[in-house]
């Protein structure tokens, strides 16, 4: 269901979609139930002239099975759902798969600072490639992302992803992500971090090896220092 | 004239025992919620043993010496209301009050002494906590002694006597509050 | 033997019972200094009602700005950044503390404590005056915290540090202490106000009327007292700490010199969840007594409710870190959580169950004050059953911040606070002014308030199953956030706001009317069972002549071998 509004660009995105969906039917099941027999008793039992209440205690076994069963029936229901937030949540937050490339992921008021690896292909080498707003990842590529914050709390959040995490100043927190449709999408900031909060959009790029590749090159640090032109590193 | 409301008892429990002890609850939680933090921060912070070390012990036994001895007279108080004693119950809660007003002194002292080394609250978070759980616990020393000096001063006369045990209940609590807060701001070195 | 006053006076000031007479009570002593439990819970009740005018102008404001973004909004003007940020965090503050607590707890606590358990007054009425005074400062502090130089916090309710500790981030330097002040006295408030329902209900109850034969309602507003006064104190440690840090310069929650932000968020949320339990109770207390009258019939399971209800009080504090499951806590915490937030909907399942379950076999007589009773039930199975899609922490990686988590909350806070009031009011309003309201009008109010209220909020789960993050004053930075579709979304959910604020004028208007000419009520225009019922319209000063005996339960409507289809608590066997 979530998958019809929003683009699923991650390989984890369909399990948070089915997990939904899931959920949807199940809960969707027992609201409409309710809901509807609630709606039935009101009609049925409304007053009529010379009629009156029946004299229920709540003590009568056959009348109690109908809120004990349905107790016990929403239980079991709760027990797949756990079920099934375990296992998307250990998927997304707990598995941590070997990364085949890193980012640094800086917030602060009111910026993303993206650091890629360049060319070379590991961080923090002279080679990286700092971008402010714009996240360029190649498709396919299993990441890590290190997210940190300069000043509040920040929250990256890539809905196209399905993934948010906290920024916490102090903090470098780890956590991963791998890219499975090429586009251009939006990254969010999603903890509020003051005036500017609503200024914090940034963009992702999401491209295939060749494309990916090109950029690099083309935007390394080295390769603009023996590049024609100039362009200042960081800063846009 | 009170409402016929304050003299009921459907419990069995008077209402001022009542009132006290849902008092003494709230503040259990927000000591609680201070100590807690305190600890969970001690614990992930072995720096602060050295800044721990600089309190100093000897006063802190001491003021434990006389918050406890102050309990005491709480304690005979309490017994000399039962017997219908105001008189008597009023003089042992000013030792009390004597006891709180002692502490406080010393502390200022203690502060004093503290701050001139720099020991100020913002020289570590470690005397942050200090400064404010030992702070907010002093505040309550004092609130506690101006109430029972208008408790006391009725006792004198013989009226109200049933209010000697209920603050000083209200007394034991401060007392144990600090009885958490000596070996976690004194001893643990 | 009942107890008698002699000389029952009029309402008067000082809660003396005078016997030998009084002359009238100064307008002051009347009014304002009042120790009767009855006005206390008026003056909780006005200014209640008070605050949620401006809550709901702030809604109105940040709304406009998210219709028709960078409008000048009529009455307000243009909404800048820092404005939206202040007005969403105010009106958030507002509604919870301000306007929910007040009025169920404090108001429908005071005013139907004493009377519902049949004594004259509280047990501490002194006690009771002294938390009404300092409830009405910290209102009024908070209202100040706008005007300051600065402007007022815009950090959320929920006040985060860093952003709330350090004014070089939050830019407010005077209006979040003044803010988070507000917050610490309304919390003094309350916790004062707690004794007196606690000893009153427990202690001064009319002879004869043992636990299980007190109105669900008072249990309610007891448990919640309970639940806010253990839930609050790690939270007023936490203010005072937060109030250091920003005012001090520690760093109780400042990471670049030893501290955590993170142990805030415990702080708050340990308070903030059962919180939510605080003014759910009261709400659902003040709707199984109207449902009960309204279908005349006995509640179905009265120990079920009070035990799924003291279940559930248990279980809120087990559940806080469904808050904070992507705060960067260790991440498997989050198993742990997910297991309570799912277990604690099925007492509240139970207990709407047994509501349900209560109408079957009933005689349904939908007046106004059922109407909002249902309406209870219905909406608030929407705001239950969205819980769930955010208490399993996989999902909530998507969900968190998001318009779906705001419309779930309001699908919970609005039946709670807005619901459960106009609930209360409307089949209280003739015990506590001694005139009927308008039905017809009450329906026209309640149509009007209830429709739209749906068309607000069932598209903003729509626009958080569509990413959209929350607290953000202009959506056009976010190409995603921009489409055409989400934009008319936004129209519609402010274009039923202002149809819903339009509506509320039919409310004061039958208020104040029905308070004029309104047909007089005698004592018992509801043929309910409770005590309130049974003496005048409005209640005298001391409540009844004669102190009234328990003989039964709360709920005996309908007895086959009876003439009346209820019979009193008092009326002897």
């Amino acid at each position: 269901m979530i998958e019809s509004i929003v683009p699923a660009a991650s390989s984890y995105a369909w399990e948070i979609d089915y997990l939904f969906t899931f959920m949807f039917v199940m809960v969707g099941f027992w609201f409409l139930a309710c809901e509807g027999i609630f709606f039935w008793l009101i009609f049925k039992f409304r007053a009529k002239d010379g009629q009156r209440a029946q004299h229920i205690t709540g003590d009568e076994k056959h009348l109690k099975r109908w809120i004990t069963i349905p107790h016990m029936l929403v239980l079991v229901c709760d027990i797949f759902i756990l079920g099934g937030a375990v296992k998307v949540w250990y998927d997304i937050k707990q598995y941590l798969p070997e990364p085949q490339q890193t980012v640094r992921v800086i917030g602060q008021q009111w910026t993303w600072t993206f650091v890629h690896p360049g060319p070379d292909g590991r961080l923090d080498t002279a080679d990286d490639i700092y971008k402010v707003n714009e996240l360029h990842l190649q498709n396919g590529v299993t990441y890590h992302y290190k997210l940190e914050s300069v000043d509040v709390l920040h929250d990256f959040s890539v809905p196209v992803f399905r993934l948010k995490q906290d920024a916490i100043p102090g903090r470098v927190i780890t956590g991963w992500f791998e890219p499975t449709l090429e586009g251009e999408f939006d990254i969010q900031c999603a903890e509020i971090c003051g005036i500017g909060h609503g200024l914090m959009a940034a963009r992702v790029f999401i491209e295939s090896g060749d494309k990916h590749a090109a950029w690099m090159a083309s935007e390394t640090p080295l390769a603009l220092a023996a590049n024609v032109q100039p362009q200042q590193i960081g800063e846009e | 004239m009170r409402p016929i409301a304050t003299t009921r008892s459907t419990s069995g429990m008077p209402t001022g025992l009542l009132a006290v002890w849902w008092i003494v609850a709230s503040e259990i939680v927000i000591f609680g919620g201070l100590l807690g933090s305190y600890v969970m921060y001690r614990l992930s912070h072995d720096a602060w043993a050295g800044q721990a070390a600089n309190t100093n012990t000897e006063i802190g036994l001491f003021n434990t010496f006389v918050l406890l001895t102050s309990s005491l007279f709480a304690v005979l108080a309490h017994k000399a209301a039962e017997a219908g004693d105001g008189k008597k119950a009023a003089r042992l809660l000013y030792y009390t009050i004597g006891g709180a007003v002692t502490f406080v002194c010393v502390k200022a002292f203690e502060w004093n002494m503290e701050i001139s080394h720099g020991y100020t609250i913002t020289a570590n978070t470690f005397w942050s906590f200090y400064y404010t759980a030992a702070g907010i616990h002093a505040l309550h020393v004092i609130a506690g002694a101006i109430i029972m000096a208008i408790i006391a001063r009725d006792a004198a006369k013989n009226a109200e006597l049933h209010r000697v045990e209920l603050i000083g209940i209200y007394w034991h609590f401060v007392d144990i509050v600090w009885i958490f807060l000596f070996p976690l701001l004194y001893i643990a070195k | 033997m009942a107890e008698s006053i002699p000389n029952a006076a009029p309402a008067s000031g000082d809660g003396h019972q005078d016997h030998h007479g009084h002359e009238e009570p100064s307008f002051w002593s009347k009014y304002l200094f009042s120790t009767d439990h009855k006005m206390i819970a008026m003056q909780y009740l006005f200014t209640g009602m008070a605050m949620a005018l401006i809550g709901g102008f702030m809604a109105y404001a940040f709304r406009m700005q998210l219709a028709f973004p960078g409008i000048d909004v009529p009455g307000f003007g243009i909404v800048t950044p820092a404005n939206y940020n202040a007005l969403v965090t105010n009106h958030g503050a507002i509604m919870i503390f301000w306007v929910a607590m007040p009025v169920l707890i404090a108001a429908f606590g005071n005013y139907l404590i004493p009377l519902m358990c049949g004594c004259d007054d509280m047990v501490f009425p002194k006690i009771n005056r002294l938390s009404y005074q300092i409830f009405l400062i910290s209102a009024l502090v908070l209202l100040t915290s706008y005007f300051v130089e600065g402007g007022g916090f815009g950090g959320a309710w929920t006040a985060y540090p860093p952003l709330s500790a350090k004014a070089e981030y939050s830019l407010t330097p005077l209006g979040s202490t003044i803010w988070l002040s507000a917050v610490a006295l309304e919390f003094v408030a309350f916790l004062l106000g707690g004794i007196n329902f606690i000893t009153t209900a427990m202690n001064s109850r009319a002879p004869g009327m043992k636990l299980y034969d007190i109105p669900i309602v008072v249990w309610m507003i007891v448990i919640a007292s309970i639940l806010f006064l253990v839930s609050v104190g790690p939270l007023i440690a936490g203010a005072i700490m937060l109030l250091f840090d920003q005012n001090l310069g520690t760093a109780f929650f400042d990471p670049a010199r030893g501290g955590d932000p993170i142990l805030w968020q415990h702080l708050f949320w340990f308070f903030g969840h059962p919180e939510v339990y605080v003014v759910l109770l009261p709400a659902l207390g003040i709707t199984a007594e109207i449902i009960t009258v309204f279908s005349r019939k006995k509640l179905f399971g009265y120990r079920t409710v009070l035990h799924t209800t003291i279940a559930t009080g248990v279980l809120s504090f087990t559940v806080w870190a469904h808050h904070q499951f992507i705060a960067g806590v260790d991440p498997r915490m989050a198993h742990v959580f997910t297991l309570t937030t799912l277990l604690i909907s099925v007492p509240i399942a139970e207990m709407m169950f047994v509501y349900i379950a209560t109408l079957y076999g009933g005689s349904i007589r939908l007046t106004t004050p059922m109407l909002w009773a249902l309406a209870f039930i219905a909406e608030f199975l929407i705001g239950g059953v969205t819980g769930i899609f955010l208490g399993a922490s996989g999902a909530d990686v998507y969900f968190h911040d998001t318009y779906f988590v705001l419309a779930h909350f309001h699908y919970t806070f609005f039946p709670i606070a807005i619901i459960g009031t106009f609930a209360g009011l409307t089949f209280w309003f003739p015990k506590m002014f001694g005139r009927m309201m308008s039905d017809r009008l009450g329906k026209i109010h309640f149509w009007g308030s209830i429709i739209p209220f749906n068309f607000i909020f069932i598209p903003l789960f729509v626009l958080g199953m569509g990413g959209q993050h929350r607290r953000i004053f202009d959506y056009s930075n976010f190409p995603e956030l921009s489409l055409p579709w989400m934009q008319d979304i936004r129209v519609l959910a402010t274009s039923a706001l202002l149809v819903m604020l339009s509506f509320q004028v039919v409310f004061f208007y039958n208020f104040i009317k029905s308070l004029r000419s309104g047909e007089k009520a005698g004592k018992n225009p509801w043929n309910a069972n409770t005590l309130e019922w049974t003496t005048e319209s409005p209640p005298p000063h001391g409540n009844w002549k004669e102190l009234p005996t328990v003989y039964r339960g709360p709920y005996e409507y309908s007895l086959p071998d009876r003439e009346k289809d209820y019979w009193p608590q008092n009326e002897p066997n």
